[in-house]
């Protein structure tokens, strides 16, 4: 546990993000500029499948203002059949996803990329590259990709010695299922199907790329890990990783999108080929059509219960769109499926299905929505039918420090319990409901993770601090970090600035995802700034001529640690700072570690609703999402991720969902049809911090970003239940279907 | 590379002039909240733009007789919305203005624009409809004017003929005890199109309807006129039997797609529900008018 004084950690210190954020002086990725730089366009599959026979570029590279053209051919192949992984992404499927190679795997797809003066004249040119493809049926939805008859994306996919759409699988299992089962005194079994969902970033993908003419490369791009990014574009165009330097421009939301990227290695090769800087900007169709949204699903959830409401046993089998290539979240989905549960007897199986739809990438808590949102609505059911409070039914069965999971791990200390507790407690929870509303609770985890990061602190010569970490800030990890170190070194948060490096200037540090940033930052940013602190009291100790040993670092200042220390007044940072030579020199330190001990998170979401009955439109009305988040640094970042992660939760619940036309091709790619909520549509979303500190951190961090999208779907399904009577298994719950299900209802009863 | 050439005449002649002079190539500019967004995403490539917006009459509001107007074919909604008398007399039209867009797109979106556009789902139409309100048309042939609802001929065409511009829409008097309404149904709270647009005019004596009109758009090919339910409240109380009889006007009325906004089965369902909700709070107007 953390012995810290709390002057900072904890405070709602002002962002140090946010000037530049509403004045508008924030540089995102098409922000940059150079002299001299040209546009790449990027030419897009018509066709959902089809081979790609062969490609002419002829009479583009012939148009006056065209710079250079890039296809597959320019792009490193990696044979399918040697996996080289890079994070959670294999590069095989990297090199095919960035420029279709054999094939075109959805509407689309990247073909091939052109660079000219204009933005106008690289799209002209686009449009005369000849293409010759052969059209092939198409398969976009599950169960069109498990069909017999369903066309196979990759004939070197094979699943039960045969060729398949299915990509890969994974299993956990935990006692004896079917024992499980057969003690059960109610069994209930249902299946579910939850749709592709997209992140919904406000700034589209972008980069600028400029290549010098020895061959060293600058990119300017947004993401969520520079070092991801060159790695990436490294292995992509056989450009070593020292020649890449990448700069993380402030960015505009990822959500787990921009963990892969699209555009840099075509830049890349565009702007190698011209020798011009390269700037590449998607339109929010691109993204739409060409970027990775999640999953969609389809489950089956079957959880046996004794009468008392004890589990016996539970299953979920599930199956997940990857795309067009293989990679989909699986892990997420069986793995967290029934992680918050006590449970003796149970099994999670995992599909990845390919089909013809763009890559999926990683979205907040990636394929965790989609496990528990099966085995939080059918707990909901056995509530019902028990006539228990479902969040007794939780609380009688929830993972505790010692709870052996079903996907593996054994629990350390952790605040899930407390989650529920607080839940039932909740004025929220106890609130009376009017006419048409409903209550609906559910309950989800996230692993969250450590890994690799850098941090250098350096103290300036008059005696300030600069704090250089290597992740971009998607969550406020850089207002977590200020608050930090100025605990540790006990000064104001102000006087500390903190700026994310680019690859040239900090230690490698795995990218921001998985809540993994704010856990791994401010371990190693920890480590630096008590090395500063212990120089700062050697420092001191040789001006004294006193052991250093016999120097306390105490509110910003160097003191004598007592009486038989000697008597000297305090020398303060700026002191010290100014007398650096007189010791060592500048004043700084720098730590890279593999950083170990994340611990999972848990929460649990109350959602109301009210039904208009007439026209199908559910409302959420009140929502409240409670969390253990271990410790909350910045209390106001912590409650913007609990509420942004409920905020996405409603939209998977009630709108979200691509349609596709017969030919394979989105009919809604854009904010227009693709309906996410507006901030008219949802209530003040209501959030209520847990800290049970999570005892392997420095401060006591979990990590929080992941874990409030989990409980949502089920919630607000769940709360729909509970106004209507009336079980809604797909997703999106949308005004059409609610009103079809009243007037089935209406039906049955007449 | 596509070049367009870019006019912003002061005056309507010389924009009918450049207009039919480019006998198609050319896009009539309002506010641009549809036609920049078309040329975009590359559905739109005109080869002239005419934006209109400098013409005086386009840009005019202007109250007649009787709490009729005269209301510029470019006036934008934030304009209206301004004006200090429009929207107390014809709150309907106004707030079916009002929906389009954003704030922002309410800087530019107008009712010529919207009406020009040719959706079937146009949120201001169906009000203007129900207001009884006529378009003054200008071409080379000179002037013209037509009913609000003889302008739309399908989705993303009109009855305008080649070279023809609309100028400005008459609002007829507003007759005492009169109200007018507009809802549409969409699954969000804002930012949408409609699934269903209802636009409703009554006219009150006492407890009795005397004068009524109903549009709805988004369910058929154009927005439409339903003189079946205006039939049932005309003469009636505007008692459950009369509001159920027209809802079911409206939704016999229906002739809509399954489409990414709505399906058939939903959006004829929603045209009787949206019906009875707008007539109420025309009644209520009415009552206070």
């Amino acid at each position: 546990m953390n012995e810290i004084s709390n002057k900072w950690i904890g405070e709602r210190t002002i962002r140090p993000d946010g000037i530049d954020k509403v004045t508008g002086r924030a540089a995102f990725a098409a922000d940059t500029s150079m002299p001299g730089m040209i546009w790449g366009k990027v030419l897009r599959s018509p066709h959902a499948h089809a081979v790609i026979k062969s490609i002419d570029t002829s009479k583009a590279e012939a148009l006056p203002g065209v710079k250079a053209v890039v296809t597959a051919a320019d792009i490193v192949d990696f044979p399918v059949d040697t996996p080289v992984p890079l994070g959670i992404q294999d590069m095989r499927w990297m090199c095919r996803n960035v420029l279709a190679r054999e094939k075109a795997l959805w509407h689309g797809h990247a073909i091939a990329g052109v660079a000219a003066t204009s933005e106008a004249i690289a799209e002209e040119a686009c449009a005369l590259i000849e293409v010759e493809y052969e059209v092939l049926p198409h398969a976009i939805e599950i169960d069109d990709a498990l069909a017999k008859d369903a066309p196979i994306l990759h004939d070197f996919i094979t699943f039960d010695g045969k060729p398949s759409n299915i990509a890969g699988t994974l299993e956990h299992t935990k006692g004896d299922v079917e024992a499980g089962f057969a003690e059960a005194d109610l069994v209930i079994e249902r299946d579910f199907t939850t749709r592709p969902v997209h992140q919904g970033y406000i700034e589209p993908h972008a980069c600028l790329v400029s290549t010098a003419a020895d061959g060293k490369m600058t990119i300017w791009s947004s993401s969520q890990g520079q070092f991801m990014v060159r790695a990436m574009t490294a292995l992509l165009t056989g450009i070593p990783q020292s020649n890449i330097r990448a700069i993380p421009a402030e960015i505009g939301g990822g959500f787990g999108g921009k963990t892969i990227i699209y555009l840099e290695p075509m830049a890349a090769i565009l702007s190698k080929k011209s020798g011009r800087p390269v700037k590449m900007v998607m339109t929010r169709e691109e993204v739409m059509r060409a970027s990775g949204p999640t999953s969609g699903s389809k489950s089956t959830v079957k959880i046996g219960v004794r009468k008392d409401g004890k589990i016996t046993a539970a299953e979920g089998i599930y199956w997940l769109q990857a795309g067009g290539l293989p990679g989909s979240p699986i892990r997420g989905a069986v793995g967290c499926a029934l992680a918050p549960y006590d449970i003796p007897n149970g099994r999670t199986l995992g599909y990845d299905v390919v089909s013809n739809r763009s890559k999926v990438a990683a979205y907040r808590a990636p394929g965790a929505p989609i496990g528990a949102f099966g085995v939080e609505c059918v707990l909901d059911e056995i509530a019902d039918k028990l006539g228990m409070d479902p969040l007794d039914l939780r609380l009688k069965n929830a993972a505790k420090e010692g709870t052996k999971a079903v996907h593996g791990p054994t629990f350390p200390l952790m605040g899930y319990v407390e989650s529920l507790e607080a839940a039932k407690a909740h004025a929220h929870y106890n609130a009376p409901l009017g006419p048409n509303q409903g209550r609906g609770v559910a309950s989800g985890f996230w692993f969250n993770a450590g890994g690799e990061s850098s941090a250098q602190v350096n103290i300036t010569e008059d005696g300030n601090v600069v704090v250089t970490t290597g992740h971009p800030d998607i969550g406020g990890s850089r207002a977590g970090i200020a608050n930090i170190c100025a605990e540790l070194l006990g000064i104001d948060y102000r006087r500390i600035s903190v700026l994310i490096g680019d690859t040239a200037t900090i230690g490698f540090s795995n990218l921001t995802g998985g809540s993994r940033v704010l856990f791994a930052s401010s371990i190693v940013v920890t480590e630096s700034t008590k090395k500063i602190i212990a120089t700062l009291c050697e420092l001191a100790a040789k001006i004294w001529d006193i052991d250093p040993e016999a120097v306390i670092w105490e509110d910003g200042e160097a003191r004598p640690a007592g009486a038989n220390a000697g008597q000297f007044p305090p020398l303060t940072l700026e002191e010290l700072a100014a007398r650096a030579n007189e010791s060592g020199g500048p004043i700084g330190a720098g730590t890279q570690l593999n950083t170990t001990g994340a611990e999972g998170g848990f929460g649990t979401h109350i959602c109301d609703v009210e039904i208009d009955p007439e026209l199908g439109i559910a409302r959420v009305i009140r929502y409240t999402v409670l969390q253990d988040v271990g410790r909350a640094v910045h209390p106001s970042y912590v409650e913007g991720q609990m509420q942004g992660g409920a905020a996405q939760a409603i939209g998977w619940a009630l709108n979200e969902e691509y349609l596709y036309d017969k030919n394979g091709k989105v009919d809604n790619p854009g904010f227009l049809d693709y309906r996410m909520p507006v901030a008219s549509d949802l209530p003040m979303l209501d959030t209520h911090i847990i800290e049970i500190p999570n005892p392997k951190h420095p401060q006591g961090v979990r990590g929080v970003g992941e874990v409030p999208l989990v409980p949502g779907p089920a919630a607000v399904r769940n709360a729909i239940h509970n106004a209507l009577g009336i079980y809604f298994d797909d997703l999106p719950i949308s005004p059409p279907r609610i009103l079809a299900a009243l007037e089935g209802q209406k039906a049955a009863a007449e | 590379m596509t070049n367009i050439q870019y006019l912003a005449p002061a005056t309507l002649d010389e924009a009918v002039r450049a207009f039919a002079a480019a006998e198609g190539a050319a896009r009539i500019l309002a506010g641009g909240t549809d036609l920049l967004v078309q040329m975009q995403s590359g559905f739109a490539k005109p080869g002239m733009i005419v934006d209109v917006k400098k013409i005086p009459e386009l840009m005019a509001i202007e109250e007649t007789a009787g709490g009729g107007f005269i209301v510029g074919a470019a006036v934008s909604g934030a304009t209206l919305e301004r004006h200090p008398t429009f929207g107390k007399i014809w709150p309907g039209a106004l707030e079916a203005l009002n929906l389009i867009g954003s704030t922002q797109v309410q800087g530019r979106a107008s009712f010529g624009g919207n009406l020009c556009n040719g959706s079937p789902a146009a949120d201001s139409v169906p009000g203007l409809v129900a207001a009884g309100a006529t378009v003054t048309i200008q071409g080379p042939n000179g002037r013209r004017e037509l009913a609000v609802e003889d302008v739309p001929a399908g989705p993303g065409k009109t009855n305008l003929a080649p070279g023809e511009i609309a100028v400005s829409f008459t609002f007829p008097a507003h007759p005492a005890h009169s109200g007018d309404a507009y809802l549409r149904m969409i699954p969000r709270t804002e930012m949408d199109i409609a699934v269903v647009g209802c636009g409703v005019f009554l006219t009150m004596d006492g407890e009795t309807c005397t004068a009524a009109r109903v549009a709805l758009g988004a369910v058929a090919p154009t927005v439409r006129r339903v003189p079946d339910a205006e039939a049932a409240l005309i003469g009636s109380h505007l008692d459950d039997a009369a509001l159920e009889t027209a809802a079911a006007a409206c939704r016999a009325a229906c002739n809509p797609i399954d489409d990414k906004r709505g399906t058939i089965a939903y959006r004829t369902s929603v045209a009787g529900v949206l019906l009875k909700r707008t007539v109420a709070i025309a009644a209520e107007r009415a009552a206070q008018a």
